[in-house]
């Protein structure tokens, strides 16, 4: 068993999404995957690539013997060469093809910059729209069992900062499935991040194949005193706070944003005009990170609905450490936004 | 193997043709109409006529910033290369691109890349795409000596090897990247010997010469196409201007003595093969006469269309940016 897995199973509760619905209901990763075969069932054009796709383990259940299905010109294993790979993709991207290529870890994903960013993410622009660039590069953030700092980066900000990407981080199983879909069948590069602890969660997902379009958040817990948006694994953290602060009289809104880019701004202004009041839970550090791009949305369309100063749950300006007693205190988690939420509430 | 007349005659007419829409950008560069830097290929045009002279329509090339011979030499559209330089809403990109960002899909040009090594792999990419169509085409990368220094050709080539895939890399040696000669770049262990590490051919050409360009790349295409897998060409050219711009402006401060490009007769792609052509009685110099006068013609109404085509719409400015 893959040590994340075990880790995984110590740390993170069980979370359903759909509690006591009686609904057929998958995990993550078998979302994730059921996604893939889809896709690759539907179109000669996709292809799945990336080291590991092709193990045992399946990248942990998501690519879990594709390979069998579809053989190995179609689900295949690569080298290690992350930059030559990421421009293989493009070049077969600009001839027809669909690729997904899927990475152990966002921190990987820094070798490959030049193809990312100096061309599949410049080929529209640059050359006037003439070039589709479908490609989808799916990587999953680590965290726990001694990660530290190669091995846990949530790199969004870098991406979301970057003219000509789209930047996706779903939450539950069923936006795994349909963002994943909407990924692939875009005619752009899409950064797609998953959150190794989202793993495990299940929610309802729809057998047939279905997309969720880019730019539209989703309301995931109405409420009145404040607003919480979320990203990613922080969705799961923010209802956990949600629940705890509604038990002392806190009414909080989550709202989880499905894509960071493109941002569905009216979803936040609305709630901000609401609530008067902002958290911006976010899986990445606080300077100059996706938190601050949402706080300065708020500061410059919706200022006047702002009742106090918003506020951040981030990642503190330093490297993942290794040591499990430093780790958990590196993390932010429900205790930290139930603290914040407070003061803002106070205010 | 010989080459038939038509075939020869083609291969002159195409690098003239090369030859002079440099010398004419280089000669009005200087009037700031055309707003881009320009990189000219002005000595290196017998490897992309030689190499592209074997390619189908269909077949796909991959270039970098000093684009130009590659662009025209596959059959890229003059007007819309020269309006690209005016960066006129008339040119190949638009004008969004510049000198250094030509693309014409309609020859199997998806676009240059200015990152030194950028486009190789998707030579690469493109090459796997037929494999995996079952499309009996083939990609050519075209880069410098400067793009073997990067990391990116080692896993390019890598993966080309490791998939048989068909795709032919064409090396354009000129020693220098910038000012910096290959010298103090690279060790002195010629980058086709290294190259041939992957258990690939890999070969040393002369560059200046078109015909043996033509002959050494149809090799290697055919062997490519034929599924026998990639092929490495080091092709040794002469850069006859400065790295970008008109002129050399400071040769003097960093050319080495070895640089013979004084005696353009000796090294010229143009002037071997015109003797050559002259002396067989392949064409006559009335002949040639009357291709550098239609190609004139033609460059004169590309440079035209480029000086008077409008400029984009700044209202059009975020247009593009996604593709539909």
């Amino acid at each position: 068993m893959p040590w994340t897995k075990l880790q995984v199973e110590r740390e993170e509760p069980h979370f359903d999404g759909d509690a006591g619905r009686d609904v057929r209901k998958l995990s993550f990763g078998d979302a994730l995957k059921e996604a893939l075969d889809q896709a690759l069932e539907q179109d000669p054009s996709v292809y799945v690539m990336g080291q590991g796709v092709n193990d045992p383990g399946g990248m942990f259940g998501s690519t879990d013997g594709l390979y069998k299905k579809y053989g190995t010109t179609r689900v295949f294993d690569t080298p290690l060469s992350e930059l030559g790979m990421t421009g293989i993709a493009v070049g077969s991207a600009m001839a027809g093809m669909r690729p997904v290529y899927v990475h152990n870890r966002p921190d990987f994903l820094l070798l490959a910059m030049d193809q990312i960013v100096n061309h599949a993410s410049k080929w529209s622009y640059m050359f006037a729209g003439q070039v589709p660039m479908p490609i989808v590069i799916r990587s999953c953030i680590g965290r726990g069992w001694g990660s530290a700092a190669q091995h846990s980066q949530a790199l969004q900000s870098l991406f979301v900062h970057i003219p000509g990407l789209k930047v996706v981080m779903p939450t539950t199983s069923y936006d795994a499935k349909g963002l994943l879909i909407t990924a692939i069948a875009d005619n752009n590069p899409v950064i797609f991040f998953e959150q190794r602890w989202l793993y495990k969660h299940q929610s309802y997902v729809p057998e047939h194949i279905y997309s969720i379009p880019f730019g539209e958040g989703v309301v995931r817990k109405k409420g009145t005193d404040l607003t919480i948006l979320a990203v990613s694994h922080m969705v799961i953290e923010s209802l956990r706070a949600a629940e705890e602060l509604e038990k002392q009289g806190i009414s909080v809104e989550v709202i989880d944003p499905r894509t960071l880019k493109p941002l569905d701004e009216d979803i936040i202004l609305k709630s901000v005009k609401k609530t008067g009041k902002l958290l911006v839970a976010d899986l990445s550090w606080k300077t100059g990170g996706f938190s601050s791009e949402v706080i300065s949305v708020v500061a410059e369309k919706g200022l006047s609905y702002l009742k106090a100063p918003p506020k951040k749950v981030a990642f503190p300006g330093i490297s993942t450490p290794g040591s499990f007693v430093l780790e958990n205190a590196f993390y932010p988690g429900v205790k930290e936004i139930i603290s914040v939420a407070k003061e803002l509430v106070k205010e | 193997m010989s080459i038939d007349s038509k075939t020869l005659i083609e291969l002159f007419k195409n690098m003239v043709r090369i030859r002079q829409v440099e010398l004419v950008i280089e000669e009005h560069y200087h009037e700031d109409q055309m707003k881009t830097p320009v990189h000219l290929c002005l000595g290196q045009e017998a490897v992309s006529v030689g190499v592209c002279s074997n390619l189908k329509k269909e077949d796909r090339i991959f270039s970098n910033h000093r684009s130009h011979g590659h662009y025209l030499a596959k059959g890229g559209n003059l007007n819309s290369m020269m309006a690209e330089l005016f960066c006129k809403e008339t040119g190949c990109a638009r004008g969004r691109g510049g000198s250094m960002h030509l693309i014409d899909t309609s020859v199997g040009h998806y676009g240059s890349s200015a990152i030194v090594a950028g486009s190789i792999p998707h030579a690469v990419g493109s090459a796997m795409a037929f494999v995996m169509q079952k499309k009996d085409l083939v990609a050519v990368s075209f880069f410098g000596d400067a793009a073997s220094e990067e990391g990116v050709l080692q896993e390019s080539l890598n993966w080309a090897n490791l998939k048989n895939l068909p795709v032919v890399f064409i090396c354009e040696n000129n020693h220098y990247s910038v000012c910096s000669h290959i010298d103090v770049r690279q060790p002195k262990v010629s980058i086709a010997k290294r190259v041939s590490g992957f258990g690939m051919p890999a070969i040393t050409i002369d560059g200046m010469n078109a015909v043996e360009v033509y002959q050494k790349s149809r090799e290697a295409i055919e062997y490519a196409r034929s599924g026998k897998g990639p092929y490495f060409i080091e092709c040794i050219v002469q850069r006859w201007r400065g790295h970008a711009g008109a002129g050399d402006p400071l040769a003097e401060q960093y050319r080495r003595k070895e640089d013979v490009f004084n005696d353009e007769t000796v090294c010229d792609p143009i002037v071997g093969l015109k003797k050559d052509l002259l002396d067989k009685n392949v064409i006559t110099q009335k002949e040639v006469d009357c291709i550098n006068e239609e190609i004139d013609k033609e460059i004169k109404i590309a440079f035209e269309y480029g000086e008077t085509s409008p400029l984009p719409d700044v209202k059009d400015l975020e247009k593009y940016l996604y593709c539909e």
